[in-house]
């Protein structure tokens, strides 16, 4: 075991507990409890709102998979991964000001509170809780795979243990603190990721013998692996360029970013957060797969993609700095998972036991099954990610482009088109999901559909589904404004 | 008759520079790294070690979007007060 890796990285979870702990504390004195617990009160200041969409959208694949496919695919990859700049500011300025308000105006806690007040459609609440809860559930179990890995390949503890101790790390917090817990020591995580990457990369530069030298090393390798092209040169540019669409601007639709997007105190934390999270994630995922083009000559012939970053650091730097830059990766899991169980377990509580099962629940009620579901929901990825099954791997594939093709319509035409209405939404919906599942299935058998990602098609296909029934059936101009005689 | 309310006007031309901040970023993103990147690989040149296509269309692109962000949010966003009777 290399203490010298550990000891920081265990010093780093321990900062993480503590802050878990001091917002639970405040969570005890407050009154509200259902909006403190899921949505940290509305009151997240700029940075913290910016680090907290940045960690938690900044996930296992960011750090482990992205880095290691650039490894393999050179500079391409790094490009496409720049496609996510845009998710910094584009997020903020497109929900914005209008979601902000239409949510507080709705006493909106969660995404589908704010579907449920615009809609006013039960099959809508009950289509959106149900896709969150099977495709996010799925998106975490996979995380804690990921993050299980991570502690394994550090530690040498048996991929069991490890799980244990990732999980006992993740449930602690989030049961206690809730969102203001989650939305904390994601700010601090995204600083560890920040400065970790920028060492990290710096490391690898000095080691490689400085840029020009790098990229001479590639050149000589295979030259595809500095052109935008891939190692193969089948990157074409449509298919990088779709990835805008999965990565970028679509990112608008996942549940767990836009929920962020209702959670600032006024339009000032608003503004510097689109600041500050375009600066940070740009700069985050240029150094990360940066760092896995330039790991390629320094340390040829690693076969894993998830292991160059872990093997990459422990090379390049000192035992102690690198368990602090490691501590980045683990951390971008760590938060993503949190916000994730707690979305999960929001749509439960919220979107379904206070809705349909017991809307008049007292607040201890409410406050015991709130920690109970997460308890329970983390207990059972624990079990499934011990042995997971093939079920959950496939679910998994679906999550991000599923829910974005699920949901990105629904809000955005829910926020900003006035005739959208339920069955718009509905059709949308289903079309969405439904579209995604075949025309995955239709490239993994004769390759990509026009040459672009699976997402690009069913995005386009729900689009067309949501004006058509919006304006077939029932047409209707939604009122956005406040009657004055109310 | 209803009477649009007036932080909606700006949320919406906010929205709408969003959406025209993004397409510039695509444009510029994919001008540089296809239209740079596309020569023969003896021809790039090299600026701090890095290809040309790269460099213009990630580094110099992405340094570019955060200023043009900053000088958007500083000069071109509205504050306004979230609650309905708010004065923040």
């Amino acid at each position: 075991m290399n203490y010298a890796v550990l000891v920081p990285m265990l010093a780093f979870l321990l900062i993480i507990f503590f802050i878990g702990y001091w917002s639970s504390r405040k969570l005890s004195a407050s009154s509200n409890f259902i909006s403190d617990y899921f949505l940290g009160g509305r009151e997240l200041g700029g940075f913290v709102l910016a680090m907290t969409m940045v960690a938690t959208y900044g996930s296992a694949s960011s750090f482990l998979g992205g880095p290691g496919t650039a490894y393999t695919m050179g500079f391409g990859w790094v490009l496409l991964a720049m496609a996510q700049v845009v998710t910094g500011y584009f997020v903020l300025m497109i929900l914005g000001k209008k979601y902000a308000i239409m949510a507080r105006r709705y006493k909106a806690i969660t995404m589908i509170d704010f579907l449920k007040a615009r809609y006013n459609s039960t099959i809508v609440v009950l289509l959106s809780a149900f896709s969150i809860i099977v495709f996010l559930f799925s998106a975490m179990a996979a995380q804690w795979i990921g993050g299980a890995r991570l502690v394994e390949s550090l530690t040498g503890l048996s991929y069991n243990s490890s799980l244990f101790l990732f999980a006992i790390s993740v449930l602690v917090y989030v049961t206690i603190g809730g969102f203001r817990a989650v939305a904390l020591t994601d700010a601090v995580q995204g600083a560890v990721m920040l400065v970790g990457t920028l060492v990290l990369l710096i490391a690898v530069i000095i080691a490689g013998g400085g840029i020009p030298n790098i990229v001479n090393d590639l050149i000589n390798e295979n030259p595809n692996l500095v052109t935008p092209y891939g190692a193969d040169g089948n990157l074409t540019a449509a298919y990088v360029s779709s990835f805008w669409i999965l990565v970028g601007v679509g990112v608008v639709g996942l549940p767990q970013i836009a929920v962020r997007a209702m959670s600032y105190k006024n339009s000032r934390s608003m503004h510097r957060a689109l600041i500050i999270g375009t600066i940070v994630t740009g700069f985050i995922m240029l150094n990360m797969h940066l760092i896995g083009v330039f790991a390629r000559p320094v340390m040829p012939g690693i076969e894993i993609g998830d292991k160059v970053i872990p093997l990459i650091a422990l090379e390049t730097l000192p035992p102690w700095v690198a368990g602090i830059v490691l501590a980045a990766p683990m951390a971008a899991i760590m938060s993503t998972v949190d916000s994730l169980l707690l979305l999960v377990s929001s749509s439960i509580v919220k979107d379904v036991y206070l809705n349909y099962v017991k809307p008049d629940a007292t607040m201890k009620t409410i406050k015991r099954i709130s920690f109970g579901v997460t308890g329970i929901l983390g207990i059972i990825v624990f079990l499934l990610a011990l042995n997971p099954p093939e079920l959950l791997i496939f679910l998994n594939l679906f999550a991000f482009g599923g829910l974005e093709a699920a949901f990105i319509w629904p809000i955005v035409l829910g926020l900003y088109w006035k005739w959208g209405n339920k069955y718009g939404a509905i059709a949308s919906m289903a079309t969405g999901i439904m579209s995604y599942i075949a025309i995955h299935f239709y490239n993994i058998e004769n390759g990509n559909l026009f040459g672009v990602h699976t997402v690009t098609l069913p995005v386009l296909l729900s689009l067309a589904a949501f004006i058509t029934f919006s304006l077939l059936i029932d047409r209707k101009a939604y009122q956005y404004n406040v009657q004055l005689n109310k | 008759m209803e009477e649009t309310d007036w932080r909606f006007k700006i949320a919406h031309r906010e929205a709408w520079i969003g959406v025209g901040l993004a397409l510039f970023n695509f444009i510029w993103w994919f001008g540089f790294a296809y239209g740079l990147g596309s020569r023969p690989v003896e021809e790039y040149s090299y600026i701090f070690g890095l290809p040309d296509w790269f460099f213009y269309s990630c580094v110099v692109g992405f340094v570019l979007i955060c200023v043009l962000v900053i000088v958007i949010v500083k000069f071109f966003f509205t504050e306004v007060p979230f609650d309905e009777e708010g004065d923040v």
